[in-house]
């Protein structure tokens, strides 16, 4: 537990050490919000955006967005970088466990998410209209769900992935699908239905549900079950398989 | 445990990547206290040989123990026991001398102070230094620093001075002393000779995946290499006498430069014949056999690189 909370604490801090990457995290979802916010607009239509305001719909979703760049592309990148530069061949070495590692990677990820978030919300109120958190505490357990989910699938690419280019590469690839399809680009209603169903396989739809539901006070229902059994699984098989070199 | 034991028993190891086998049949054991050097060529099997003993690497046979454990299925208990500097290894460039320290000595509960440490290995001026800025002997000090922060009672330093200049490397060597007279077992993989000479007390030679070799370095400059040189410059353009001397079994001539091989006590026998022929050159000295020529005659390899 020491050596979780040490490295989590300076990985935190060489994470700060590199700007240009904070300021990626932290810009990314601002561009995203103000120009489909350009694009959308507040308007409630019956048919799309599950029957809300575009930005109802959208500022949860982006909040999944950011947590999916994190988990999909920040936490692999870094991980598969390490392996290649041989830093978790001296962490073996010196026996620091591999849960060690993975829970300082998901830790570190949870603070940014959460200081990426909350400034896409408060970006989002300055100028957008919204709908408030139908309850605060729902929404917060949902953040921390979704974001740990992601975190830990990231662990998991990073764990087996074998180069940071590699990983970066299949990172960029998975979100941008995802994003496209799961429904935080386009609204998912005006997709082909093909598109849709390839949608929502993906772990950000169920993971943009999730946070939607509670942030709207909708059912959760299904999604809620995926996001668990993905963060399971991921924990899971990247214990088994995490590779030091 | 008693002062005398064994720190690692190594014996009938091997070990294969696929069909390609990097180490077979190697067998030693590594007294407590001793600095013990594994010497070899390059694709020899040396740090394939310390990995497995670390548990890095799983041996696909024989037996290994560790300070009497089998590092197959307690390696995580071993790590936390031994100290290790690794061939191929980093840390992230940004992170300081003293969190890497302080990381590092967190992992074993009760070690030792990163702060004596740090002191120790002369690091405090760079206490604040990120990894990335330091030179490459103070990134060597920094690892001997951590290999050693957790007390452990053996350490595995793989290739420490390679790529070190001269002056680094002495520096190197005299940490490694120091490291023994804290009591610590060191083991030692190198390709450099006289690096092997000047700090093993016993020496292990493999050559192409099998151990061909264990001694004290002078115990096998003494069975091995029975050769002396005698070395010597003059410009008499004739020396075909010398070829009969006495204990003289081979002469070779560079120009001005006259090397007469031969055994036993070739040079009172060469300086004679010298004398006899009215030769007196001022740098007449005989070069004594080193290990360097016990490890070409047994590897049969050219000169490390």
């Amino acid at each position: 537990m020491r050596t979780l909370a040490k490295l989590s604490w300076v990985e935190l801090k060489l994470l700060l050490r590199e700007p240009l990457t904070v300021l990626f995290a932290l810009a990314l979802p601002l561009i995203i919000l103000y120009v489909l916010g350009g694009v959308f607009g507040e308007e409630a239509e019956a048919d799309i955006f599950r029957g809300v305001g575009a930005m109802s719909y959208y500022v949860p979703a982006y909040i999944g967005l950011v947590i999916a760049s994190i988990g999909l592309i920040s936490i692999p990148t870094h991980l598969a970088g390490y392996r290649e530069r041989g830093v978790l061949k001296r962490f073996h070495a010196s026996s620091v466990p591999a849960w060690a590692v993975g829970g300082a990677e998901m830790v570190v990820a949870l603070v940014i998410a959460s200081a990426s978030s909350l400034l896409l919300v408060a970006a989002a109120a300055l100028v957008y209209d919204f709908a408030a958190p139908n309850s605060l505490p729902t929404v917060v357990g949902a953040f921390l769900l979704v974001a740990v989910m992601f975190a830990a699938l990231g662990v998991l690419l990073g764990a087996v992935l074998p180069t940071a280019r590699a990983a970066q590469a299949l990172g960029l690839l998975l979100w941008f699908t995802m994003m496209m399809l799961a429904g935080a680009g386009p609204p998912p209603e005006v997709l082909p239905s093909g598109m849709r169903s390839v949608g929502s396989l993906t772990p950000l739809k169920h993971v943009i549900y999730v946070m939607q539901d509670a942030w709207l006070g909708l059912d959760a229902g299904r999604s809620l079950l995926v996001v668990v059994v993905i963060l399971v699984l991921s924990i899971l098989l990247a214990l088994r398989f995490f590779r030091w070199e | 445990m008693d002062q005398t034991d064994s720190v690692v028993v190594v014996e009938h190891l091997e070990k294969r990547y696929g069909s390609f086998v990097a180490i077979e049949d190697v067998s030693f054991v590594v007294e407590r206290g001793e600095i013990f050097g594994i010497l070899g060529p390059n694709g020899a099997g040396k740090t394939t040989a310390v990995e497995c003993l670390q548990g890095l690497r799983h041996a696909d046979g024989g037996n290994l123990r560790v300070l009497g454990l089998d590092p197959r299925h307690h390696a995580a208990e071993i790590r936390r026991r031994i100290g290790s500097q690794l061939q191929e290894s980093a840390l992230p460039d940004r992170i300081k001398v003293w969190e890497a320290l302080d990381l590092f000595a967190s992992v074993v509960p009760g070690g030792g102070d990163w702060r004596v440490a740090l002191e120790q290995w002369g690091l405090d001026t760079k206490r604040n230094a990120r990894f990335g800025s330091l030179s490459g002997g103070q990134r060597q000090r920094l690892f001997v620093a951590l290999a050693l922060v957790n007390d452990p009672e053996v350490v595995f330093l793989d290739e420490m001075t390679t790529g070190l200049d001269p002056a680094s490397r002495r520096v190197a060597w005299d940490l490694i002393r120091r490291m023994q007279d804290r009591g610590t077992t060191v083991v030692l993989v190198t390709h450099f000779m006289d690096e092997a000479e000047n700090l093993c007390d016993r020496l292990a030679i493999l050559d192409d995946k099998r151990l061909i070799a264990l001694d004290t370095p002078s115990g096998l400059i003494s069975r091995h290499a029975t050769k002396r040189r005698v070395l010597f410059s003059t410009d008499q353009p004739d020396l075909t006498w010398l070829d009969s001397s006495q204990h003289v079994t081979a002469v070779h001539r560079t120009r001005d430069r006259v090397e007469v091989e031969g055994t036993g006590p070739v040079l009172a026998f060469v300086a004679a014949a010298l004398i006899e022929h009215g030769i007196a050159p001022t740098d007449l000295r005989v070069k004594g056999a080193d290990l360097e020529d016990v490890y070409l005659s047994l590897t049969g390899t050219g000169r490390s690189d």
